[in-house]
């Protein structure tokens, strides 16, 4: 058996030692994401996103094709790396992701050495981007929104005394803790409560609202993802205990988890560059067009920036002449060169107007948002 | 016993040119493919991974197969190793020539795991069965959480070291080197060239792999094994019961340690949450699927379990639904005695008259596991 | 009053850890193996009760029942299928084969049912009863999560002891062999078990959901573990031990959450077992056995 085993696994490398050569026809863009595990919901969220963007960009112009594959990683450095040499054996050219941040510090190094250009849809922390200058994000960086949200709760006076609930074991999450406080610092904010969990014990999240509440917080700071979010309203409501809610844009897709009670995210605000009901035409366009492909799924923000990532590659794609006998250093190169040259600035789902510069950081503007009779309203 | 002495040492000595000839083997193909440019990225990038698989396979089955105490933490001793070399690679190790660099590391890293399986030893060896199972767990997940909140850097006034965010201060410009739950990013890989980490990897596992075999063929050894089959007659002819299960469970936390260096210099970034109970499990599967005791079994098992979900990339999110379904048929296959019993008859027959005797490494397990079933069922 | 806050909800996260226990120490104690997937049959059992009664606005107690009803037809038929062929291999065997049981439910879970995070509604509709003038107020879903916890370990504990088929168990846990020799059926003592467990953990994810909404696929997976950690605390095999177990490991959490650091109370829950444990290392209420030479 053992030997039986030996051949089998000799014979399965062997046949995988020998590389496909493929003709390219199209540009191929990867893209790499979590489509099982625990953070499953991000990966299919950005996934979906980007294959409506394909189809959308295909449609506009023939002589510009893009071809989209799209790897699992699990949220694992690991298996992304993997993904990542997967798309390159196929001939990846250009990558939009990873989706989540720590696979994409992994893949992002893999990426250095390649000199593969690498446009992130939602890994935002700021080590990302650190990497190299061919990393780039869609979304805004970490230390940003944490700074962004307490010069804004500060300058509207929304809150005396603030708690924070955060996830100190993600990055994202306190990655945007971490700058909040030192920002809350500098303009006098009175930060009253710091209350942290952890993916383990993210069940119960009930002591955090009590130790606020006990603190007299009256404006709770959320830099945590929608789903633990709705868990701190129902705890909250349970408690009878009324303060403000303030997230970032891992708030959004709370309106649309099923069978939440949206009563509950009444008067929550947050700053996010997307809200799946805005009125705009591209939104309602891309909406409909992903409910249409998922069965009547709502896209999150997640989804936006994985349509914005291929609609920017895109763009930048036509306007730097990028032809599909190029190597992905030759499209790195080119892509790079259009993307800092300091004239290109693209309209997108996240954002108007978004430019970048040689850091890879996305300059665009958030949008205030409050939920009103379970809408978003334009806070400003 | 008698009788079998010899056929014992037979068995080591082709257990020991089995082992070494399938490393060797590997290395082999891969080296040779690789001057050749016939190896694709995405086999190019397991290779250390398997490494390092291959070697936390090998050293948990020290535990689990040889001293028979079911270990569920074994990636605390990965994630000590790992964090302790990442640590000194980015700070200390700039500045040194790169050869010298690793093998420091390296040996740090073996070093702090092996601290690490001392703190966690002396405690857990006295507890056994799924109490140990649990109070592993416990030591990984408490490694794991504080880690998490450990603040670390050092700039011109020395070395900051702080558990929570506020009282973390560096001067401008300083790095810090761990910085709470944020992964540890930027670590250099050994070489850009990839064969020259992946002969690194090999050295380890060719390093592992002679420890252990000499140490299971070693008077300490022996005394380990009859601790397995027999605590108490063990206890009773003199055994020192503790130091040889710290031997055992020490030894193979070093090794989970440089496992750990390897793993994530070669994977650039650090992210405590991946070394949790998952990965131990996942470690665990290598073992039982490799055969309990059987050396060259866990390497084999840890290229499988390594490549497996690659090749099920096709089948997109399909994928870990069909790993899943292919763990728990692998495992009726091997095990269940049903399954045994007709694979035996199968290969006697295929055998026919050549058969002098079934495979030694089949035969040695299922004796085993009926041995620790039997004394499971004695107490 | 602060700390009656705090003490409440760490008993009310206890509760549920507790039921889930039960289940394990249930299937622990007579089948000897531990079964990783329990806590992936909760989420199956979660995701019952909320396609019938969040969804379709069933009557909770029928899709309860209904849970039950698919949980102990589940749960039989993975230990017919993956388990009983293991069931003279070793422990060990038994317990990657759960692991890949656990994979595969959470992984089918994913595909059917999308990964997208489900809010579930309290099965219970009651008002939170208030105390000490209004400051202080205890949800519904606690309350019942500790009356039905106790009833069901009396119940277990009832049933072990007093019934025909409670003593078949007890000798099957106690020596399968004899037990088989005596004409006990163990194959099917054992099914019986299984089945008793996965409907015990239709009723624990119910409950554990009403008390903490989001179901996703994972749901199961954390406290999964962490009721196996409590019924270890209390002492593995133990009905009652199970129930200390799970209520101390919740208000141990929630007061380290509390008091010391949120940050760090998953380091100081695993401390603590780690001292009970040397202190008593068989778990709080587990039976000191003589090894026989």
């Amino acid at each position: 058996m053992k030997k039986l085993i030996t051949a089998a696994v000799t014979g399965v490398l062997a046949a995988s030692f020998v590389m496909s050569a493929c003709a390219a026809e199209t540009i191929k863009i990867g893209g790499i994401g979590p489509i099982t595990g625990a953070a499953a919901i991000y990966g299919n969220n950005v996934k979906n996103g980007m294959e409506i963007a394909v189809e959308d960009v295909n449609a506009t112009n023939p002589d510009l094709q893009f071809e989209l594959q799209f790897e699992d990683d699990e949220h694992d450095p690991e298996k992304s790396v993997n993904a990542y040499n997967t798309l390159k054996d196929w001939g990846m050219q250009l990558l939009g992701g990873t989706v989540t941040t720590s696979p994409c510090l992994a893949v992002g190094a893999e990426a250095l050495n390649d000199n593969m250009l690498l446009l992130t849809p939602s890994a935002s922390s700021q080590d990302v981007i650190d990497l190299g200058d061919n990393v780039f994000q869609v979304c805004f960086t970490d230390p940003n929104q944490g700074s962004a949200s307490a010069d804004y709760i500060s300058e509207q006076k929304l809150g005396e005394k603030i708690g924070v609930i955060y996830n100190s074991a993600d990055a994202y999450s306190s990655g945007i803790y971490s700058t909040f406080i030192a920002e809350a610092e500098a303009v006098g904010l009175e930060v009253v409560a710091e209350e942290a969990f952890t993916d383990d014990n993210s069940t119960d999240l009930t002591t955090q609202v009590q130790s606020c509440q006990n603190a007299g917080a009256d404006l709770i700071f959320l830099p945590i993802y929608y789903t633990p979010a709705s868990q701190v309203l129902i705890a909250a409501d349970k408690m009878g205990y009324e303060p403000k809610f303030f997230g970032c844009d891992g708030l959004d897709g709370l309106l649309t988890v099923e069978g939440f009670d949206t009563s509950l995210a009444e008067g929550v605000m947050l700053l996010t560059p997307f809200v799946a009901d805005a009125d705009d035409e591209k939104t309602k366009d891309f909406v409909a067009k992903y409910a249409e492909k998922t069965g009547g799924d709502v896209p999150n923000q997640f989804a936006a920036d994985g349509y914005d990532v291929v609609q920017v590659l895109y763009a930048a794609c036509e306007e730097a002449g990028v032809t599909s006998d190029m190597d992905a250093s030759e499209v790195c190169e080119a892509v790079k060169a259009v993307l800092t040259g300091g004239e290109f600035s693209y309209d997108g789902l996240t954002g108007e107007g978004m430019t970048w510069d040689a850091s890879g950081a996305v300059s665009k503007a958030p949008r205030g948002m409050i939920i009103e009779n379970g809408e978003y309203v334009g806070l400003d | 016993m008698a009788k079998k002495g010899g056929n014992n040492r037979k068995k080591s000595t082709r257990t020991y040119i089995f082992s070494f000839a399938l490393i060797l083997v590997f290395w082999a193909v891969v080296e040779i493919l690789g001057h050749m440019n016939m190896l694709s990225s995405k086999m190019l990038g397991l290779l250390i991974p398997i490494c390092a698989y291959a070697i936390m396979a090998v050293s948990l089955n020290l535990v689990v197969g040889f001293l028979g105490e079911l270990s569920l933490g074994h990636a605390a001793f990965m994630l000590a190793g790992a964090t302790a070399g990442v640590v000194f690679y980015n700070s200390a190790g700039l500045n040194m020539p790169q050869v010298l660099r690793v093998i420091i590391t390296l040996v740090i890293g073996a070093a702090a795991a092996g601290l690490f399986g001392v703190i966690v030893g002396v405690p857990v060896l006295r507890f056994s069965g799924d109490y140990l199972a649990i109070v592993t767990l416990a030591f990984c997940q408490i490694l794991k959480n504080v880690l998490s909140t450990t603040y670390l850097g050092v700039d011109s006034a020395g070395i900051h070291l702080a558990f929570d965010q506020g009282s973390f201060r560096l001067e401008p410009g300083a790095k810090p080197l761990i910085k709470g739950a944020q992964p540890i990013s930027g670590i250099n890989k050994i070489s850009p060239d990839m064969m020259v980490s992946f002969t690194v990897g090999i050295v380890l596992l060719i390093l592992t792999v002679a420890f252990v075999l000499n140490l299971m063929n070693s008077r300490a050894g022996r005394a380990i094994t009859a601790i397995r089959d027999d605590e108490i007659a063990a206890k009773s002819i003199g055994i020192n019961l503790t130091r040889y299960k710290l031997m055992a469970f020490i030894s193979s936390a070093v090794f989970a340690g440089l496992a750990g260096v390897i793993y994530v210099l070669n994977l650039s970034t650090l992210d405590f949450k991946k070394y949790d109970y998952n990965l131990s499990i996942n470690v665990l599967v290598m073992v039982v699927l490799g055969g309990m005791g059987n050396v060259p079994g866990s390497i084999i098992a840890a290229a499988l379990l390594t490549f497996l979900p690659e090749l099920l990339r096709n089948f997109s999110q399909y994928r870990m639904f069909i790993y899943s379904i292919v763990l728990i048929v692998i495992m009726l296959f091997n095990q269940a005695p049903a399954f045994v019993q007709l694979r035996q008859r199968l290969t006697a027959k295929i055998r026919g008259k050549n058969a002098q005797e079934p495979e030694g490494g089949e035969k040695a397990d299922t004796e085993f596991f009926e041995a620790k079933k039997q004394g499971k069922e004695d107490e | 009053m602060q700390f009656l806050g705090y003490l409440i909800s760490g008993i009310s996260l206890g509760s549920v850890y507790a039921l889930i226990a039960l289940g394990y120490t249930m299937v622990y104690g007579i089948a000897k193996m531990l079964n990783f997937a329990h806590g992936d049959v909760i989420m199956v059992g979660g995701y019952m009760v909320y396609f019938t009664f969040c969804s379709r606005g069933w009557n909770p107690l029928l899709a309860v029942l209904f849970a039950m009803a698919v949980c102990t037809l589940l749960g039989i038929t993975i230990e017919r299928v993956a388990y009983r062929p293991l069931r003279s291999a070793p422990s060990l065997a038994v317990l990657i084969t759960a692991i890949g049981v656990s994979f595969l439910l959470q992984n089918s879970a994913m595909l059917l049912w999308k990964s997208d995070p489900k809010s579930f509604t309290s099965i219970i509709s009651m008002d939170p009863i208030t105390i000490a003038g209004g400051q202080l107020s205890i949800p519904a879903e606690t309350i019942v999560t500790i009356l039905v916890s106790v009833i069901i370990m009396i119940i277990l504990i009832w049933f072990v002891n007093k019934t025909r088929i409670g003593h078949a168990m007890k000798a099957v846990s106690e020596d399968r062999g004899a037990a088989q020799l005596m004409g006990i059926n163990v194959n099917g003592i054992i099914s019986l078990t299984f089945a008793i467990g996965s409907g015990l953990a239709a009723i624990a994810g119910a409950l554990l959901l009403s008390s903490y909404p989001t179901l996703i696929p994972t749901t199961g997976a954390m406290p999964g573990i962490k009721a196996f950690v409590a019924a270890v605390f209390g002492g593995i095999g133990s009905i009652p031990g199970a129930f200390l177990g799970g209520v101390l490991l919740g208000v141990i959490e929630n007061l380290s959450k509390a008091y010391i650091s949120t940050q760090l109370s998953d380091a100081i829950v695993f401390l603590v077992l780690i001292i009970v444990l040397l202190v008593k290392p068989t778990g709080l209420l587990g039976k000191k056995t003589a090894v026989k030479v």
